[in-house]
This record gives structure tokens, C-alpha cells and sequence, in this order.
């Protein structure tokens, strides 16, 4: 079983990281993000988290990555407000479960 | 709907019969089990929701307060601070069942060293409350990861069944059932037909 965790992002803004004992890896582009992300995938990592900016630029890598268990690759911010690409994720699955999207737009409502 | 290109007998008519008894079987309990996948969707996607507004606050605070850290100080002593961490941090992890699907289970699991990895002098009290900061979202993104993923992955199959109830109920269920009205249809004729024969025949005779 894979157990191990790691993030990837610039190094200027995840490297906060390694001082908690989370492996970092420094992308800056989006090649290498996704380069990055199969490498990992491979490896005994659990759980992959990147930087939003780049998570952005790589929706193929992410959507292939959902099918299996493991590793679960989640887009994380790491500027200083989130960018609400996470946001943006829970909602398509929400859409593409039920139909329509009914958590966010019963909260619009209110 | 079109008729399927089967003989009109009455063994592939009881072949038929058996099919379409299946099918509807299968239907309803495919039906079932999507309304009970997205129930636990819901639940699911609600928590996903509430974890992610809650984790992206917290961890938009201490990468704020490290960049602080970074600007204050001179970049390579921060950079040096934190070279060798004292910490690991692993993952106990296993595979639940959901509705059938294989979905993660982590449990986070970390080696107990020391927080600050540094000297106490050198570096400025932002770099601790980013890292206390962090050390405490770190547990959350864990339960964020697994629950986003669990999400990912039961709503990839609500859409897969969908597809599935759906063959069910506009192909399949229609086919069959026009399918044995036309078997039906065309045998009633055959024996109308014989019965006719006959009574010309005794006409004839007689």
C-alpha cells in the first residue's frame, strides 16, 4: 500500500512543506507538473497535492487520475486566497452525479 | 422501436420472455442503487464542501505567513531552517468498500520529532506559526484528499449506472417487449390461418 505524501508547486510557495515531513517537489510549468504527477503516481504516493495554478493547466493528468484509488491527486492553494479551482472540481463531480448542481445553488438562494 | 431479427417461433419467443423478465429485474435494482449512491453523494459532497472552505482558509493563512517569514528574514536562512526536517510524515492506508467501489482509506501518521527544525534565535516567530499552522491543516488535507477522492470516484460510477439503467429502460425493455408482441402476433396469424385452412378443406370434402 502506498504511504507516503507529496506536494507539488513552485518552490518559493510550498516549501513551508518539507519542514512538516511532506516531500516536496518544485514545478514550475505545467510539463513539468504533469511529468511530476505520473512520476508519483508509480511511486508509493497516497496523496499528491498541487498547486492550483498548476492543477489548472493539467486537466487531462488530474480527470485521469481520479479513476483509481490510489493516488488521490488534489489541487491545493497556495497564494493568498484560493482561487476556486477546487471549488470549481467539487462542483462538475456534483453536476456530473445528479444532474444539476444542488449544493452550491441552494446556498446562492439563501 | 425496432422489432429484432429473430424467427417467429414460440421457443425464441419463451427465449424472449425470459430475457425481458431478467432485464426488468435488473433495472429496478440498478435503479435502487443509483438512488442510493446519490444519497451517500450528497452527504458526501456536502462534507467535501464544508472540508475544502475550511482547509483552504487555513492553508491560505500559514503559506501567508511563511512568504511573510521569507520576506522579513533573509530568504536562505528560511531556506536553511527548514533544509532537514525533523518530521516524517506517513500515511496508514487501506481500501474501503462504497457501493461496491474501491475507495481510499488514510489514516496520517507522523513520526513525533520536533516541530521547528531550526534554532531558536535565527529565525523570526512567523516561520512558527506557519509551520504550527501548517502542521495542523496537514491533518485536515488528509480527510480532504480522501473524501474529494471518494467523490471523484462515486460520482464516476452514479454516471456509469445511469448510463447503464438508462440502455436498460429505452432500449433494451422496448425491444423485448415489441419483440414479443410481434412473435405474439405473427403466431396468432399462423393458427388463424390453420384454422381457415381446415374449414376450406371440410368445405371441400363435404
Amino acid at each position: 500500500m502506498p504511504n507516503k505524501i507529496a506536494v507539488i508547486g513552485d518552490k518559493d510557495s510550498v516549501s513551508a512543506f518539507k519542514a512538516v515531513g511532506v516531500e516536496v517537489f518544485d514545478a514550475t510549468t505545467a510539463e513539468q507538473a504533469q511529468h511530476l504527477v505520473k512520476k508519483l503516481s508509480a511511486e508509493r504516493y497516497a496523496v499528491v497535492f498541487v498547486a492550483e495554478n498548476l492543477a489548472e493547466q493539467i486537466p487531462e493528468t488530474l480527470s485521469r487520475a481520479k479513476l483509481q484509488a490510489y493516488p488521490a491527486v488534489v489541487p491545493i492553494p497556495t497564494g493568498v486566497c484560493p482561487s476556486g479551482f477546487g471549488m470549481q472540481g467539487i462542483k462538475s463531480d456534483v453536476e456530473k452525479a445528479i444532474g444539476v448542481d444542488i449544493i452550491f445553488n441552494k446556498e446562492d438562494k439563501q | 422501436m425496432a422489432v429484432m431479427n429473430v424467427n417467429p417461433t414460440r421457443m425464441e419467443m419463451k427465449r424472449l420472455q425470459g430475457r425481458l423478465k431478467t432485464a426488468t429485474r435488473g433495472h429496478k435494482l440498478l435503479k435502487d442503487k443509483t438512488d442510493e449512491m446519490i444519497r451517500r453523494f450528497i452527504v458526501l459532497a456536502e462534507e467535501n464542501k464544508r472540508l475544502r472552505e475550511q482547509t483552504e482558509q487555513e492553508l491560505c493563512a500559514a503559506l501567508t505567513a511563511f512568504s511573510q517569514a521569507r520576506a522579513v528574514t533573509d530568504a536562505r536562512v528560511v531556506e536553511e531552517a527548514i533544509l532537514m526536517p525533523s518530521r516524517t510524515v506517513t500515511l496508514d492506508c487501506s481500501k474501503r468498500k462504497v457501493m461496491g467501489i474501491d475507495v481510499p482509506s488514510m489514516q496520517i501518521n507522523d513520526s513525533g520529532g520536533e516541530l521547528y527544525p531550526y534554532s531558536f534565535l535565527t529565525v523570526t516567530p512567523k516561520l512558527d506559526d506557519s509551520l504550527r499552522g501548517l502542521n495542523s491543516v496537514l491533518i485536515k488535507l488528509v480527510q480532504l484528499a480522501e473524501t474529494e477522492k471518494t467523490c471523484n470516484m462515486l460520482a464516476e460510477e452514479i454516471e456509469k449506472n445511469k448510463r447503464r439503467v438508462n440502455a436498460l429502460e429505452n432500449i433494451m425493455i422496448p425491444q423485448l417487449t415489441e419483440t414479443i408482441k410481434y412473435i405474439k402476433m405473427k403466431l396468432d396469424e399462423s393458427e388463424r390461418a390453420a384454422t381457415v385452412r381446415l374449414m376450406k378443406v371440410k368445405d371441400i370434402i363435404n
